[in-house]
């Protein structure tokens, strides 16, 4: 069932508007039913997964923001629910719409998120997506109410995509595994490659585990063994294949997508744009180095933030059009300006090329163009979106 | 006056001699006639010989050093090092390290009093500004901001400090005397450093994710303007506005315009861009020389210092300075 508890009510008041103080609140919504944080999977702490829950990230967001929240006389609040799927979920937020909360954060995986942003495509709310990288959601399943803070899995392969063909390593072997999120993801890579002139020299279906009569398709030297390439991409949406693949092919050479070199929205190593202190900051509330999902929840509460100080309150109508419109300018430690894609929802943000424990690069590369936006290279641009929200809002 | 009596003794004859027959007349300049840099990675301050233009010197100072300043008396130059948790105290004549003023946690930006009796510093970690007292090397103030504070300024006056808040978005007003916040100001986006105009009205703030500078009136705590830059070429998203200075007179501004590589001239009564010169890569912290005819921007990404002529607004050489060259101070007065 649901378990609710008050995380945390921080408020801060300006001496002058003691008893007029509006209240902004935020709610954290987790699905207690998402397998990726089982203890055993956080222990493994595999690339591009969570490490941990990521409502840490959006505590630091609301200390952050205490004088913001003071100068416009608002009490910001963060509340956290957790609840198992999505018809508790949409339980979980109609109570809480109910109280006034008009700001979701949303941990969850593709399939409960579509549902419940359908289900509540008419409440005057927003959802923020910080876990679920899954293209769908920014295209097919799209809702009005719904933003993107996490990177999609599109924005993802077109960094290792400019990554690729700025090193000129051209042929690249795709090893696939057997859930339909690893297909969409050697889909999504697909997509990529054919965008930044990659050749697909073979694509490989893998299962896991280690028995004898299927080694062919579970053994890596032998994935890895005939033409030549000069890279691996691994589309292994848990991670755990992936991780034993770089070292182990048959020819030396890097292994990208779900292991080795890995694009990823945020890295815990990143240094620039002042990342150490944020970094510091995350780390200190989750007691863990964080990772892309910490640093979406904390985006999405300094997105709330930065729209109730542009808007000069908490007037959730005029927060919600500065949000979506082409204003807003959100300092994600990544050195760009940011904000959301009108036509998906998603936030346009720089992607990071990482190694274990260092960043490699940052995308969009030099070279790669937009006519509008350099970022807009990373991901579905508007001409290939499928999105059709029809909102109007 | 004692102080320039007593450097005329220490010099030999023929030291004066050799000395007039070095520098061309055009150049002569008072103070040491030299420009200080900080470079961030090699833990370096570069003494830049501005007669020949070259670096004379080269003092280690504690781990990344960035934010410089000479005391009034032009005595002490002050290197905040931000991984040496220290401020360190140079002697330019001896161009030796005298003190090293520890127990300050990541200082990166500062600014002295007035009197030289004390600099008021911002720390990233704790988001505090604190004010250091130069004689006793202890904090003696300290007060909460905006996270992640970053540019500070002192009124010429010494009675009020503005702190700039990276995370906050906000320019914090505080008293001096009191330490007491006394207001903060919603600015641009990433606001990073501060120039004050003479009569004290005007107080710009750069925005280095805004790509502008924001006008504040520091008196009524307002923003009354706004400029925004567009170097040709660059895209809104390269445009990262970062140092800042205004000559004596504060007619005129330039604004270092970071990954666009460029500075900006602007006409600070009309608030007008004049033009934009093309200096090297990262362009960041800026200075200029006493007679107001050169304009040093440190290039952060392109490891030297270029000197841009203010008459033609061009570039007309560029000094190796050390790597990741941060801030500059020129010493000729």
């Amino acid at each position: 069932m649901t378990g609710a508890r008050r995380l945390l009510a921080l408020v801060l008041l300006a001496c002058a508007y003691p008893a007029q103080a509006a209240t902004l609140a935020i709610d954290m919504l987790e699905d207690s039913g998402d397998a990726r944080y089982e203890a055993h999977r956080l222990d493994e702490a595999l690339r591009l997964q969570p490490w941990g829950r990521p409502a840490a990230g959006a505590e630091v967001a609301v200390q952050e923001s205490r004088f913001a929240a003071a100068a416009l006389g608002l009490s910001l609040t963060l509340d956290r629910d957790s609840a198992s799927g999505a018809a508790a979920l949409e339980a979980a937020l109609r109570r809480r719409y109910a109280q006034g909360v008009r700001f979701f954060i949303v941990d969850a995986r593709a399939a409960p998120l579509a549902v419940l942003a359908q289900r509540v495509r008419d409440l005057d709310l927003l959802l923020f997506n910080v876990s679920a990288l899954d293209d769908a959601l920014r295209g097919p399943q799209c809702q009005p109410n719904l933003l993107h803070v996490v990177p999609s899995q599109a924005m993802l392969d077109d960094a290792l995509g400019q990554y690729l063909a700025s090193r000129k390593w051209r042929r690249v072997l795709v090893l696939r595994g057997p859930q339909a999120a690893d297909r969409a993801q050697a889909d999504s890579f697909a997509r990529s490659a054919r965008r930044y002139g990659i050749e697909t020299v073979a694509t490989r279906d893998f299962v896991p585990g280690r028995d004898p009569r299927q080694r062919e398709r579970n053994d890596v030297a032998l994935l890895t063994a005939g033409p030549d390439y000069d890279a691996v991409y691994v589309a292994d949406s848990d991670g755990e294949f992936a991780r034993d693949v770089p070292g182990m092919t048959q020819r030396p050479r890097v292994v990208v997508g779900s292991a080795g070199i890995v694009a990823d929205g945020w890295h815990w190593a990143w240094e620039r744009h002042g990342a150490p202190q944020l970094n510091a900051r995350l780390r200190k509330a989750a007691g863990r180095r964080p990772t892309q999902y910490d640093w979406s929840a904390w985006m999405a509460v300094k997105a709330v933030v930065e729209a109730a100080q542009r808007t000069g309150g908490a007037d959730f109508a005029k927060m919600r059009s500065y949000l979506r419109g082409e204003s807003i300018t959100l300092d994600g430690f990544k050195g760009f300006r940011m904000g959301f894609r009108p036509w998906d929802g998603q936030l346009r943000q720089p992607v990071l090329v990482t190694g274990d424990n260092a960043v490699l690069a940052v995308a969009p590369f030099d070279g790669f163009l937009d006519p509008r936006n350099a970022l807009d290279t990373l991901g579905i641009d508007a001409r290939e979106s499928a999105c059709r929200r029809g909102d109007g809002k | 006056m004692r102080s320039s009596r007593h450097s005329v003794i220490a010099l030999s004859a023929a030291a004066v001699l050799i000395a007039a027959l070095l520098v061309p007349c055009a150049a002569l300049a008072g103070g040491r006639n030299l420009a200080y840099v900080s470079s961030e990675k090699d833990g370096i301050v570069t003494f830049i010989d501005l007669a020949s233009w070259k670096p004379v010197f080269r003092l280690a100072v504690a781990k990344r050093p960035r934010a410089l300043a000479l005391s009034p008396d032009r005595r002490r130059l002050y290197v905040a090092c931000g991984d040496g948790n220290s401020i360190d105290v140079i002697d330019p004549d001896r161009r030796t390290i005298v003190a090293r003023l520890r127990g300050v946690d990541d200082p990166e930006m500062f600014a002295l009093t007035p009197d030289g009796g004390a600099l008021w510093l911002s720390n990233e970690e704790t988001a505090t500004a604190s004010a250091l007292d130069l004689a006793s090397g202890r904090i003696i103030a300290s007060v909460a901001v905006g996270d992640e504070p970053e540019g500070v300024l002192v009124s010429p006056d010494g009675a009020t400090v503005y702190v700039a808040s990276e995370v906050a978005n906000m320019v914090h007003v505080i008293d001096a005397k009191t330490h007491v916040l006394r207001r903060s100001v919603l600015v641009g986006n990433r606001p990073r450093r501060m120039a004050l105009t003479p009569d004290g009205r005007e107080l710009w703030v750069t925005n280095e994710l805004g790509a502008n500078v924001s006008i504040v009136d520091p008196l009524r705590g307002v923003v009354s303007g706004e400029l925004r830059f567009a170097p040709q070429g660059f895209r809104v998203e390269d445009v990262t506005p970062v140092g800042i200075v205004m000559t004596p007179d504060g007619r005129t501004a330039y604004v270092t315009l970071g990954r666009a590589n460029h500075v900006a001239k602007v006409d600070v009564a009309a608030r007008r861009v004049l033009g934009y010169a093309l200096t090297g890569s990262r362009a960041w912290g800026a200075a200029l020389t006493a007679d107001g005819r050169r304009l040093l921007v440190a290039n952060g990404l392109s490891d030297d210092v270029a000197v841009v002529d203010l008459q033609s607004f061009r570039v007309e050489r560029a000094v190796p300075a050390g790597r990741t060259p941060h801030s500059i101070v020129v010493d000729d007065r």
